[in-house]
């Protein structure tokens, strides 16, 4: 079930026009702005489907934006979110695709800031609710109800046991486990839902595992 | 977690409770959180949704001119005495368009359960209000039942109009004030579920062709339908009129509807009155497109 409380269905609260185009707007905005930990220097975002069509015409570009400065999806800032982005030296490039996605409402961002880099695809379901389907395009499939770790590694042999037996060594319930790679001995990509809210601590044990590559947290939404 | 409507009228029916209390209830299992904070947070969406309808009532307009300041044209013509319908009916038509004028000049709304349907919920609840002996507490638990209702709908079939047309926006907010109004008039859990059959029945297939893209026409004035839809529905099933078609199968014809209603009609701005004439000269003219 992808709804999980009365609040998805009222609420949130919002500035207008729209809760799929607007608010799920700024939300995947956000999302990516904490999955890359903090606010980034380019954004180049690519538009599919019905966001393509109508992002205009919903804020949809300044929803993104507002997120992607941390904004909430009540915050009125949303409005001037293109003044602001320029205000804090953030650049931003809308690309419309003509090619369809998995879902109408589709969103993928590819965040820069200096060598780093992040791309993150959302998807906006309706109400306001929205899901990450992909992380540097590895495939994902997280409901963001509950907190995660998105643990990048080595496809070899023993990384995946390290990184549980860190969390079973300190009493974390591993609630729903999902691995990805693209090729074979690669960069794998591990998704891990938890029941409750992980220290900071374990999550820099789990990073100086051997064969893990970059750790980020999840929080749910 | 309840899984249809069926599941959760008749817990509400075995339990003696209403449908507000069953939600209430699952909310606090699922998050763990405090009957008095779950209620709390539903009485600050109450209160962005009064803020909402009262500075839509002041005169707003987008910033297109596409929309806005009907709200007063219609309070204007409550006060002249000479509505056809009766003022329970004005009423929430105007609040209805009211709301849905504030969302679509980027104002803060509540979504119910989405922006572009955000009218019609607030809309005969505050109407309610106006004409009815109704407390804060029955508002707050009006909003429980409706979310309840909606809860459902968006689990087993959608509430985006990208996804599923109007109908799943308009028509699941139409279908939702209309249980939460039998709840709020005394009408048994399995009256809620005949008021909300009704209710969706009658959207059924309702397409999502905003002009330009825009959540502004025609989407205010389907508002102002559905809350006036909502309480026809509720009105027959308070009589004691049964849908024929049950409530969950209703959701599933709702689904099916959207799943083959073409990506045109779907929140794209392509199809419908976004692509009349007037509607392709409205984006021309905003847009300079095509």
């Amino acid at each position: 079930m992808k709804y999980k409380s009365v609040f998805d269905i009222i609420g949130p609260v919002m500035v207008g026009p729209s809760s799929s185009h607007t608010a799920g707007a700024a939300r995947i905005g956000l999302l990516a702005r904490n999955l890359f930990g903090g606010q980034p220097d380019h954004v180049d975002i690519y538009l599919y489907g019905s966001f393509k069509d109508t992002y205009k015409g919903h804020g949809t570009d300044v929803a993104l934006i507002g997120g992607l400065l941390g904004f909430d999806t009540d915050d009125d800032r949303i409005i001037t979110a293109y003044a602001l982005a320029e205000a804090s030296s953030m650049q931003v490039q809308f690309i419309e695709m003509d090619e369809e996605r998995s879902h109408p409402n589709t969103a993928l961002l590819h965040l820069v800031k200096g060598t780093e880099r992040l791309t993150v695809e959302g998807i906006s379901i309706g109400g306001g609710k929205i899901e990450v389907v992909s992380i540097n395009d590895y495939p994902i499939n997280i409901s963001g109800n509950y907190p995660a770790l998105l643990v990048f590694h080595k496809d070899t042999f023993g990384t995946i046991a390290r990184v549980t037996t860190i969390l079973g060594n300190n009493r974390i319930n591993v609630s729903q486990m999902n691995v990805a790679r693209k090729e074979k001995g690669d960069i794998a990509l591990m998704t891990i839902e938890l029941d409750d809210t992980i220290e900071s601590a374990i999550i820099e044990e789990v990073r100086q595992a051997s064969g893990v590559d970059r750790v980020i947290e999840m929080k749910e939404s | 977690m309840f899984k249809s409507i069926q599941e959760m009228i008749e817990k509400a029916t075995a339990e003696n409770k209403s449908i507000a209390d069953i939600m209430i209830a699952q909310e606090m299992e699922v998050t763990g959180r405090s009957y008095l904070d779950i209620h709390k947070d539903m009485e600050r969406n109450l209160e962005v949704m009064e803020s909402a309808v009262e500075e839509g009532f002041g005169g707003v307009e987008s910033t297109t001119g596409l929309t806005g300041m009907d709200a007063v044209k219609m309070k204007k013509y409550i006060d002249s005495g000479r509505g056809l319908s009766g003022e329970l009916t004005l009423y929430a038509i105007a609040h209805a368009v009211s709301t849905n004028e504030v969302n679509a000049a980027m104002g803060k709304i509540c979504a119910t359960p989405t922006a572009g349907s955000a009218g019609v919920v607030p809309g005969v609840l505050f109407a309610m209000r106006e004409k009815h002996d109704i407390s804060r507490e029955d508002m707050v638990k009006f909003l429980f039942t409706s979310g309840a209702f909606g809860f459902v709908v968006a689990n087993n079939a959608s509430i985006s109009g990208a996804a599923g047309g109007c109908q799943a926006e308009v028509g699941s907010a139409s279908a939702m004030a209309a249980a939460a109004l039998v709840e709020m008039a005394g009408g048994t859990p399995e009256m809620s579920a005949h008021g909300f059959a009704i209710a969706l029945k009658n959207m059924l297939g309702l397409v999502c062709d905003p002009v330009a893209g825009l959540v502004e026409v025609p989407c205010v004035k389907r508002n102002a339908a559905g809350a006036s839809n909502a309480l026809t529905a509720a009105d027959m099933a308070l009589a004691g009129i049964e849908s024929r078609i049950p409530a969950d199968e209703v959701v599933e014809a709702m689904y099916k509807i959207g799943l083959t209603m073409p990506s045109a009609l779907r929140e794209t701005g392509r199809g419908g009155l976004a692509a009349t004439p007037t509607g392709e000269r409205i984006k021309a003219e905003l847009f300079g497109e095509q």
